[in-house]
This record gives structure tokens, sequence and C-alpha cells, in this order.
């Protein structure tokens, strides 16, 4: 295994979960609300000690790896992601070289540049942050932690707050990425989005592993019933699905019976 | 753009410091002194205090600049972590047991109270290193050494301790001495030298506590250097002049949208700029008129800190502070 979870388990939120990510791959994690997906993304993050089990990078443990190279090969965008401070585009992408501490200058300005080439943001990288669109913002936050430049991109529901041409757009970058050999792990709540754009799926509820694999297999129509407990079926051709739901399963009590 | 600012504040230090020698209750007349009174007016009172007043306003510019960083709040002041009240404390027990007559051992104490200050801070914040804990635990020590404090003040063996504790509490740098310059220096300077440390780490928290630790921050090292770097400007800051308010929250404010705001690009503005605005808050004390002895620095500063602290508030109410 050379990135991911090896038989986690967090008290109260995960039991024995583990998950194999690929580079050049988009693994999406999904999974009902109180899954543990978050707490799972935190645990691969290294940000995150699990009480048994461990997290793995490049075929040792997460734990063994210093703090310094952890941070250079894992880029993590959390899921509220926050600025405290109204810096420009610039000064934020920057702060994605952190880890790379005494670096040459022209390395730094390079990653910096490549990051804004990457995330289209030339014209906005003078402007302050709170003059940003949400698509702007999310933009510049996903170039902060391509400017690590880091082996692995983990995301947070990174299309959580984004409209639908700005999370396709977004969706589009993070596949460029994974073309470019880096590993990128996806929390989705959208299923249809997992389902079209990720290479493997890991489906979680209460805690623990439900299916994993290809999205066809993982995001199955029977997997979607059991897990969501919630009748539905994928329409349309591979790539362009869409999700039709049904009408949530009836309550478990007969209520004609009791009057 | 920073580098311009920094040597603006550098020449306005320059400017500012041999004129604020000249003034005071006898002005002196640079081309005409009266050789033998100016001299030791200079040397022995007025050079010391502009000294104190410069050291003391760049470690509390600085640690201001550091606690904004941290906190990721602009309402942020060095005292909120108790550090302060701990060194009154220790001060007032100094008055308390009588001790404080004797050279040295006000300070002493108020150090003392300092690190105990700080030690209690680390002891209730450790092992997790979660910014909202740390504050609460240092609300904890503050409201905890203000305690002790009020108790000690209340059960003051002499009317005329009682005044001299009221008195010293209010903060200010008249007849202080080069002994409280050797006091005081070494610590603020390496205070700075931590603060000046812990930048880059202030900087990831710019995006919240969980991407700084993803960007390699260790939370438990950021917060000893932090209780460590505030702790000595602090500590040595009320050891020798009382409680100095509203130093470390207003300089950083005024600062930040000179620089590009990284916490760690306001370091060394926010602590030129804090010696600053001491050295001319105490020349200002000094020439003010007022009958009974001079203005108190601790106050002046007060009455100037409110009304800009309410200020702050109003426009942060309107959204605009970031």
């Amino acid at each position: 295994m050379s990135f991911g979870a090896d038989n986690v388990t967090v008290a109260g939120r995960l039991d024995g979960v583990s998950l194999n990510c690929r580079r050049g791959m988009i693994t999406a994690i999904c999974g009902p609300n109180g899954a543990g997906k978050s707490t799972l993304l935190s645990v691969i993050a290294g940000l995150l000690k699990p009480d048994a089990g461990r997290a793995v990078m490049g075929g040792r443990a997460l734990a063994a790896v210093s703090l310094a190279q952890r941070a250079q090969w894992i880029g993590y965008l959390p899921q509220t992601p926050e600025v405290a401070w109204d810096v420009s585009v610039e000064v934020l992408i920057s702060l994605g070289r952190l880890p790379w501490r005494g670096a040459p200058a022209a390395e730094t300005q390079d990653a910096i540049e490549d990051a804004i080439a990457a995330m289209d943001l030339q014209e906005l990288r003078h402007r302050p942050v709170s003059t940003l669109s949400g698509g702007e913002r999310a933009r510049a936050l996903m170039a902060r932690v391509l400017a690590t430049q880091p082996g692995w991109l983990l995301a947070d529901e990174p299309f959580a707050n984004l409209d639908l041409a700005h999370g396709a757009a977004l969706m589009h970058r993070f596949r460029q990425q994974a073309r470019a050999g880096r590993g990128v792990v996806l929390v989705l709540h959208d299923l249809a989005t997992a389902m079209n754009h990720a290479d493997q799926v890991l489906v979680l509820a209460k805690g623990r592993v439900e299916a994993e694999g290809p999205p066809e297999m993982a995001l199955s129509r029977e997997v979607i019933t059991r897990v969501w407990n919630c009748p539905a079926h994928w329409l349309g051709d591979p790539g362009e699905r869409a999700l039709s739901i049904g009408a949530p399963a009836p309550l478990a009590v007969d209520f004609r019976q009791q009057f | 753009m920073n580098l311009r600012f920094v040597l603006l504040l550098v020449l306005a230090l320059v400017v500012a410091v041999p004129l604020s020698l000249l003034a005071g209750r006898v002005w002196i007349n640079p081309f005409a002194p009266e050789l033998h009174s100016a001299s030791v007016i200079l040397l022995q009172l007025r050079l010391p205090r502009a000294v104190l007043a410069l050291v003391l306003g760049a470690g509390l510019g600085a640690a201001g600049a550091a606690m904004q960083g941290y906190l990721r709040n602009p309402l942020a002041d060095p005292g909120l972590f108790g550090i302060a009240p701990g060194a009154a404390l220790g001060a007032v027990l100094s008055f308390w047991t009588g001790y404080a007559s004797a050279p040295w051992m006000l300070p002493l104490f108020a150090l003392i109270g300092a690190g105990g200050a700080m030690a209690l801070l680390a002891l209730i914040a450790g092992r997790g290193g979660g910014v909202a804990l740390f504050t609460l635990a240092g609300l904890m020590v503050s409201s905890l050494a203000g305690a002790l404090m009020s108790l000690a003040i209340s059960l003051t063996p002499s009317p005329f301790a009682m005044s001299e504790i009221v008195t010293w509490m209010m903060g200010s740098l008249a007849d202080r001495s080069w002994r409280e310059v050797w006091i005081a220096t070494p610590l603020t300077l390496a205070g700075i030298g931590v603060i000046l440390a812990a930048g880059r780490d202030l900087d990831a928290m710019t995006l919240g506590e969980m991407a700084a630790r993803s960007l390699g921050v260790e939370p438990l090292r950021l917060q000893a250097l932090l209780i460590l770097g505030v702790g000595l400007v602090v500590g040595s800051g009320v050891a020798v002049a009382g409680i100095i308010g509203f130093v470390g929250l207003m300089v950083p404010h005024l600062v930040r949208p000179m620089t590009d705001r990284k916490p760690s690009s306001l370091i060394v503005p926010s602590a030129l700029a804090g010696a600053l605005l001491l050295l001319v808050a105490d020349c200002i004390c000094r020439i003010m008129p007022l009958s009974g002895g001079e203005l108190r620095l601790g106050i002046a500063l007060s009455l100037l800190g409110a009304p800009f602290f309410l200020r702050l508030l109003l426009k942060m109410r309107r959204g605009m502070v970031a």
C-alpha cells in the first residue's frame, strides 16, 4: 500500500477502515452524514491519530514520517477553509510554500507561479481575498494547496459552496492534477460527482466500509438503497450519470394497525 | 512596500528620540544648554526613560502582533493570556510584604508572578494544543491573578502601601532609572526574538488550525513559543513600569494595512511603531500640565485606547475588518 489507511479505528467514529489510494487517480469517500468521512480524511492526512491501525504514506506508517516531510507531501484542504486576514491572492498562495523552509527563492516563486497558472488566477493575483466571489475564492484556496506541490491532494467536500459551473471547473482541475501524477482523495456528498469523476469510491456508513471499488460497483443501486436507505437508480450514460431518487423507505411502524 | 514602511518608522524614531529628550517640565535648549543640570536631566532621567519607552513599546507591539496572529482576531491583546495580571500580582505582593522598598525586589517579584502565570498557562493548556482551550486557560489565569490581587489589596496592612500599590498599577515610566533599563531590555529583546521565531507558524495559522497543522505547524511548539515570547515581554514590562494596556491592541491594527497583512510581516513594524507610540505618549504625559504630578502613562493610553477599541468594534459590526 502506498497511501491510505490500514485497519484504522477511531473511537466512536471509525471501526477498522482500510483505504488504498493510488497516484494518478481520484479516490472518492462517500457516505451518509456522520459516516466518518471527514474523520478518515483527517487520519490519512496525519492530522488525527487513530486509536488503532495506522495511516500509511509511501509504504511507511505516516506517524513515522517527519512533520516537515508530511507537510511537503500531503496537501490538505479543510471542509470550511478560512482565511483570517485579508491578504492578497498571491500572499495566500505563498502560504502553501511554508512547508518548504529554506527552499531557494526562485523555486518558491516558480511553484507559486505554477499554482497561479493552474488555477487561472493571473488577473486576480493582487486582489484581496475578501473581494473574491465564492468560485474565485475556492480556486485561490486550491492554488494554495497546489503551491506546496504535494504528491497527494486531500480535500473535504471541495464543491460544497460552489455553483454548478464552478464546481465542474474545479472538478476539471482535480482531474488535471490526477493526470499529472498526483493522488487525489476527495470527500464527496454528491454521489453523481463521485460516479462520473472518481476512479475509485469508498462508501462508509457508521464508521464501517460498506462498499469499495470502481464507482459502478461501489455506488450501485443496491448499495445506495441499503446505505442511504433510499431507493435510487442511475440515469444516462457513463460519465454523465444522474441519480433518480425515489421516496425514502417507508416507516417501520404501520400506523393502520394501531388505529 | 514593507521595507519602505519599516524605514519610515526607523526614520520617525531617529527624529523622535532626540526631541523627546528635550521635552519635559524643564525644556532643554539644545543650542544653549545650562550645562550641569542639563546633563543630569538628560543622562539620569530622560535617557533611561526614553530607552524604557522604546524597549517596552517594541515588546508590546510585537507581542500584540503575535497574539492577534495566533488568535486570528484583530481584537486580541497581549494581556489576554493572564501573564500581565500574574506579574502585577507578584508586584502587589512585594508591596504587601514590604519587600518593594529594597532595590530589585519589586521587579523580581513581578517576574516570578509572570513566570508563575506562564507555567500555569502551559500546564492547563498543554497536550491538545487547541487555540480555544488555550484562550480560556488564559482568561482563567487572568481572573485568578486578578482575584488574588484584589484580595492582597483588600488585606493591605497599611493605607500607605495601598496607595503605593494603586499608583503603581496605573503604569508609568516616571522616575525610572538605568536599573529598570537593565532589567527589562534583555528580557524584552529575548521575548521579541522568540516571537520572531514563531512568525512562520503564525502565518500558517491564517488558514485555521487544521490547515496550519497540515502545513507542518506543531501546535504545542507554537504555544510554547507564544507563552515564552509574550511572557518575557509582558512580564518584564509590568515588572518595571506597571500595567500599560492597549499598545498591543492598537499598534498591530494600525500597522496591518501598511503591510501584506501576514502575521509575520507585522512583527517588526509593530515593534517599531509600538516603540514610537510609547515614546510619544510618555512625552505627552511629561508635558501635560497637571497639578499633583504627571499624567500616568497607563491612564493616558487607556484614555486613547478605549475610543480606538470602540471604533474598531463599530467597524467590525459593519463587517469592515479582516
